[in-house]
């Protein structure tokens, strides 16, 4: 889901500064699609989330760095949301209606407006670097808490480390 | 004296027996929209300016005579983008051929309010056959003739090089018009 996510930052990177052409067109559907799909998935997520409490921090973290890490991954599941919603208000905006794989209509919620779609194009867009930039923070503080801090953090996230294990040090 | 108040009376009966030759196009009020098949998604589109001549007496459609002038350039596609791509070559190419033109050579009636203009559309400087179905209907010196009709882009060689396959935008256009024409004195 994380490749899934990088995918569409990275693809609709590229393809916004692309000249008009009918590769542009299916590219804009595929980011379009692989968007919504990141969306459903985030729900799903979400739901984990809900009923998997993580694994506690290490006791050897600061009360900041506890802090922060909580603001950070909270904020991160928000931009998850709210990045492909702002995708899709600002198509609905564009005069471009969403239809997933090409068969199912995503109703627009706006109508068309292109000053607000404009500013929503400028809200995707600056949600997506917030984003990057948590994401960037996020992969420094796992190295760090690997590499300095030499504690298991980064070890745990990964999916077969067992709730198990981490009770037996 | 007396006569000359005849003459004058007979010429007001005529106006108003003849009165009902819808022949005053308000432009204003008129709108010319298409709408195409983009990614399987549709996308809505109009000209800003065009020029209609009507002469339609819905009791004489056999007289009727219609022609619509569409400015290739006023052309809104659904983007700013859109818009400068299909003004180049490969689409419009509204250097060389600013304007499009519809000609009816007949209106038949179909029944009740519905009628079909029967005539030639030229675009990009390719002619092709079209048979435009509407409704027209009065109110008092109002009348409104709306009707829709689907042409094949790829017939008039709009969207050329790398559009002409329809993957990414669909061959058929459907072409939305509705002209509102005032009753004005019948031209000879
Ligand atoms: C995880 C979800 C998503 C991510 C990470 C993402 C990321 C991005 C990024 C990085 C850009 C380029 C921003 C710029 O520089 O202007 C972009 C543009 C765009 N995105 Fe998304 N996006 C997501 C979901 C969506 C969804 C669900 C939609 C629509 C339904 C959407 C529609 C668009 C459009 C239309 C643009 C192009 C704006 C333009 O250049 O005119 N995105 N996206």
């Amino acid at each position: 889901m994380a490749a899934l996510i990088l995918g569409t930052f990275s693809v609709g990177l590229y393809m916004h500064d692309l000249p008009l052409s009918p590769m542009k067109l299916k590219i804009f559907s595929w980011h379009k699609w692989a968007g919504v799909t990141a969306f459903l998935l985030v729900w799903a997520r979400l739901a984990w989330r809900a009923t998997h409490r993580p694994p506690l921090m290490p006791a050897t973290m600061p009360r900041w760095q506890q802090l922060a890490a909580h603001a950070g991954h909270a904020l991160l599941y928000v931009l998850m949301v709210a990045i492909p919603v702002s995708g899709w208000l600002m198509s609905s905006a564009k005069g471009f209606q969403t239809v997933y794989f090409g068969v199912l209509p995503i109703p627009d919620l706006l109508a068309k407006n292109k000053e607000l779609g404009d500013t929503l194009r400028e809200v995707h867009e600056a949600l997506n670097y917030l984003m990057i930039a948590l994401v960037a923070g996020h992969v420094g503080a796992a190295l760090w808490h690997h590499f300095i801090d030499r504690d298991d953090v980064l070890i745990r996230m990964a999916p077969q480390h067992s709730q198990h294990k981490e009770l037996t040090p | 004296m007396k006569s000359a108040h005849f003459a004058l009376m007979l010429l007001v009966i005529a106006a108003t027996a003849q009165a009902e030759e819808f022949n005053i196009v308000h432009a204003d009020k008129s709108t010319l929209g298409f709408v195409f098949k983009q990614m399987g998604v549709s996308v809505e589109g109009h000209f800003g300016k065009f020029s209609a001549q009507l002469k339609f007496d819905p009791a004489k459609p056999a007289a009727a005579s219609a022609a619509i002038d569409i400015d290739l350039a006023s052309i809104d596609a659904g983007s700013p983008e859109a818009n400068d791509e299909v003004a180049g070559k490969q689409w419009f190419s509204t250097k060389v051929f600013p304007n499009a033109r519809f000609v009816a050579s007949a209106i038949r009636p179909l029944g009740g309010n519905r009628y079909e203009a029967v005539g030639k559309m030229t675009i990009k400087g390719k002619t092709q056959a079209i048979t435009a179905p509407f409704t027209f209907t009065a109110q008092g010196r109002t009348g409104t003739a709306e009707g829709a009709v689907v042409i094949k882009r790829a017939d008039f060689g709009i969207g050329e090089g790398p559009w002409a396959d329809f993957d990414t935008v669909a061959n058929e256009v459907q072409i939305r018009f509705r002209l509102q024409a005032e009753a004005g004195p019948a031209h000879k």
